[in-house]
């Protein structure tokens, strides 16, 4: 895996399911870019104490992700300026053009992003519908695979289980640095613990990425 | 920064933005993972930016949380369970209101120019 494609709607988003696979990939050589459609404008989390506001978060979150992905490694990041939680309504071919333009000038050997219907926020279903529509549209042998997130309740019983894994252990402290970026979103010595947890608990934990290869036969 | 609401300098800046047209921004939201992490949730969210009203009473009411109601011409706008202001915004009305894990439950914006 060379080019990577990550086309996720929210700063954070890359956090907890991807970001010691982009880590591990990036360790081996790929080249990733990553697209995030909103700057999570609509976030209720503004740091505790609140720290911001819904008209400073914005920008906060820009520079939260800038630092989450320089953790990470990340080459280069797009930030496509949807808004926060209208991406459902967004028009359907203003969307799959952008992500189109992304998957042409990429040209990735994978895209990551999340399933869609299995995602919980309507922004990661509807994410996840852009992509899987705009790359159904290509000739079967064109389409890159589509690596999904799903974390919905009861998600296994619809889609089964995940197909592929990431052993992310020897990333934790790129996914914990990336975690800690994003200190509005996140009080990460709730999430991982001072004296709490640890070492081993945190590899159990986090030390795992799964993804499921969507299924274009099932495709409607 | 946000500070815990001052309602004599929140009043002031109502007085300041009325008779004319401003932008609002109206909020409240329960947030989208209520349901995913307690099934007896409901989640509920709405939010409306940069109308344009105008208002020619104005009142912030309570003992925190706030209140605040905006009479207009053929209306009301009400907003309840405010909690912070901006308090380095003097051109602008930036209120919120956060619950106790500091999460965002309510915000209403007022402003001359669009957010």
């Amino acid at each position: 895996m060379e080019r990577v494609l990550v086309i996720l709607p929210h700063p954070d988003d890359e956090v907890f399911g991807l970001s010691g696979t982009l880590a591990q990939l990036i360790d081996q050589g790929a080249i990733v870019t990553y697209a995030c459609l909103t700057l999570g404008e609509m976030g209720r989390n503004m740091g505790f104490p609140p720290f911001a506001s819904r008209v400073t978060l914005p920008q906060i979150r820009r520079g939260e992700l800038e630092e989450s992905c320089a953790a990470i490694g990340i080459q280069d990041l797009r930030m496509l300026g949807f808004h926060d939680k209208t991406i459902e309504f967004e028009d359907k071919v203003f969307l799959d053009e952008h992500i189109h333009a992304l998957i042409e000038e990429v040209k990735p050997d994978v895209i990551f992003t999340f399933y869609p219907g299995y995602s919980v926020h309507p922004d990661h279903d509807a994410t996840g519908e852009a992509v899987v529509r705009t790359v159904g549209r290509l000739p079967e042998a064109d389409r890159p695979p589509v690596y999904c997130m799903a974390f919905s309740r009861d998600h296994e019983q619809a889609i089964g289980k995940p197909d592929i894994s990431f052993d992310v252990r020897d990333y934790l402290k790129n996914k914990l640095a990336a975690l800690r970026a994003h200190r509005s979103q996140f009080q990460a010595a709730d999430i991982i613990g001072s004296k709490q947890h640890t070492d081993k608990e945190i590899r159990e934990r986090f030390g795992t990425e799964r993804f499921w290869t969507y299924k274009f036969e099932t495709w409607k | 920064m946000m500070q815990p609401i001052h309602p004599a300098e929140v009043q002031r800046r109502l007085e300041s933005l009325k008779d004319q047209d401003v932008y609002i921004h109206l909020e409240m939201t329960t947030g989208a993972y209520a349901a995913h992490h307690d099934a007896s949730k409901h989640p509920a969210a709405t939010f409306i930016t940069n109308a344009v009203i105008q208002y020619s009473h104005s009142l912030i009411s309570g003992n925190g949380p706030y209140r605040v109601g905006l009479k207009m011409l053929q209306g009301w706008i009400y907003s309840e369970g405010l909690t912070h202001y901006e308090e380095n915004e003097p051109e602008r009305l930036i209120l919120a209101g956060h619950d106790q894990q500091g999460k965002l439950v309510v915000s209403l914006q007022l402003s001359r120019e669009p957010f």
